[in-house]
């Protein structure tokens, strides 16, 4: 799905991190964690094409980053759910139609049903008619995470998905990741929350990566 | 909820450019009813002047009153005799009057002033020899002067054709000024979206996409304001004053016949425009967003 071979990545003053090397297979969960600026959000971004590595090679569903055009690029993201730290929606569209935006893009029919069962299932059942500037940041995450998950993708990157989340209300989206990655998604979620991790951990089988100094280390014995 | 209702709300209704864009096109609209008004007419002025004229001339009879009868008749005589002239009859006194009303006024004793008499001309299609008739009425009437009108027709003719390469340059360059500010509207409605297109960028819109609801509602924009400036010109070229015999210019402005269906293209030519404009703009714009 994702491979970064040897990737370093510097916004120009100097390297964020280098070496990365890394295989997002279908089906696998991983998490990245890290001490704040060390580089999970540039990671993310690196994986689904926003930015360009500084060198290496960033393969993206079996495409070299490089040599893919902006169509190839646009249609690879349509099979990649992304969640922001800084959940972006069209403010001028409601939770509902915000979420059927990348059926919209695909052209794929949009079943009423489904996206209420989907908004429901988030908790936000009773927003669906609401306007993004007037939820909270825990009902922007989860409007952020139902349009991710709306097209049922084939890789999932999620940076920090539960941070303005209560933990009941984390736990039931951690259940949706894990659905989804047993029904064959890849996903990437960038957290500090250790909790979250072990309860992840005590339903699949998921590597966690620690992004610190630089490089890229397995830190899954340390949980 | 569709997936084409979602897609025709992506680009916020609100923004910058909505009133521009719209009120530009009913203004440029407006005024290109107008400059096709003028480029019609002067087309029908320049026509009508060269067909009217073309085929008629005068003969100015100067000559001592106890002589103009005779001078005349001669005149008369020799039109008569020569080929390609269709007829030729004096005007009455009261038809010279008429012509001189204008400058004189009504009450100058015109009996009193030793006018010349004037012969109205028509000729055929092929029209007379008029050097052969010049030499023929200088030798038979020495004080008559055939007058075929080129002196004065052609500078006519050519001022009314002038009218309309002014009129149809006004015309390019007001979808010049239309394409320009389709285009800025268009710029600045991306700069101002550009969370819209980074959100669409991120669930995977491709370039066409994207622009494509950016010259969807740029478009739609200038089709309203066209459509709403071409009725107001064509309203406003309706009820220009009918300038009758005194003014056949006023009279002549604007369309007839088939003409009238001209300016209805306006609004296709301009919304035409603003989607050239702004799908040109718009893949530019968005090459350089990641």
């Amino acid at each position: 799905m994702i491979v970064f071979d040897n990737v370093a990545h510097d916004y120009g003053g100097g390297p964020l991190f280098s070496g990365a090397t890394l295989t997002l297979e279908a089906g696998s969960f991983h998490f990245l964690t890290g001490p704040s600026g060390s580089g999970k959000s540039t990671f993310l971004k690196l994986c689904y094409g926003e930015l360009l590595p500084s060198s290496g090679q960033v393969g993206i569903l079996s495409q070299d980053v490089r040599r893919m055009s902006r169509d190839d690029l646009a249609r690879a993201r349509q099979r990649i759910g992304v969640v922001h730290q800084d959940c972006q929606f069209l403010d001028h569209l409601t939770v509902t139609q915000n979420v059927a935006l990348p059926l919209s893009v695909t052209d794929k029919p949009v079943s009423d049903q489904n996206l209420s069962d989907l908004l429901a299932w988030v908790g936000l059942g009773t927003q669906a008619q609401s306007y993004p500037p007037t939820l909270s940041g825990g009902e922007r995450q989860r409007t952020a995470l139902a349009r991710a998950v709306i097209t049922s993708p084939e890789v999932l990157l999620a940076d920090e998905p539960t941070g303005n989340l209560d933990w009941e209300m984390s736990q039931r989206l951690m259940s949706l990741m894990v659905e989804l990655n047993r029904m064959g998604t890849a996903v990437l979620i960038a957290t500090h929350d250790l909790n979250l991790i072990r309860y992840v951990k005590s339903q699949v089988s998921a590597r966690v990566l620690r992004l610190s100094r630089g490089r890229v280390q397995a830190a899954g014995a340390d949980l | 909820m569709s997936v084409g209702h979602v897609r025709s709300m992506i680009v916020p209704p609100r923004g910058p450019g909505v009133w521009l864009v719209s009120l530009s096109a009913a203004a440029m609209a407006f005024l290109a009813v107008f400059a096709l008004a003028l480029s019609v007419s002067s087309a029908r002025l320049a026509q009508s002047w060269a067909q009217a004229l073309a085929q008629t001339a005068t003969v100015r009879v100067a000559a001592p009153p106890e002589e103009m009868a005779e001078q005349s008749a001669l005149v008369l005589e020799v039109l008569r005799t020569t080929p390609g002239i269709e007829a030729a009859r004096e005007l009455s006194a009261a038809e010279q009057a008429a012509l001189l009303e204008v400058w004189l006024g009504p009450d100058l004793p015109l009996d009193t002033l030793p006018l010349p008499r004037l012969i109205e001309v028509t000729e055929t299609v092929v029209g007379p020899d008029r050097q052969g008739l010049r030499l023929r009425l200088a030798a038979e009437a020495p004080g008559a002067v055939y007058d075929d009108h080129t002196r004065w027709r052609a500078p006519l003719v050519d001022a009314s054709m002038r009218m309309q390469m002014l009129a149809n340059l006004s015309l390019v360059l007001i979808a010049g000024v239309v394409a320009a500010i389709v285009t800025l509207a268009a710029s600045a409605a991306l700069a101002s979206n550009a969370q819209v297109i980074r959100v669409l960028r991120l669930v995977g819109a491709q370039d066409r996409f994207i622009a494509r609801a950016f010259v969807r509602r740029m478009t739609g924009r200038a089709a309203v304001g066209a459509v709403l400036g071409t009725v107001a010109g064509l309203v406003a070229v309706l009820s220009l004053p009918s300038g009758g015999t005194a003014s056949p210019v006023l009279a002549d402005l604007g369309f007839d016949g088939a003409s009238w269906a001209l300016p209805l293209v306006l609004p296709l030519v301009m919304t035409a425009l603003a989607w050239v404009a702004t799908s040109a703009t718009a893949f530019r714009v968005l090459r350089g967003v990641t």
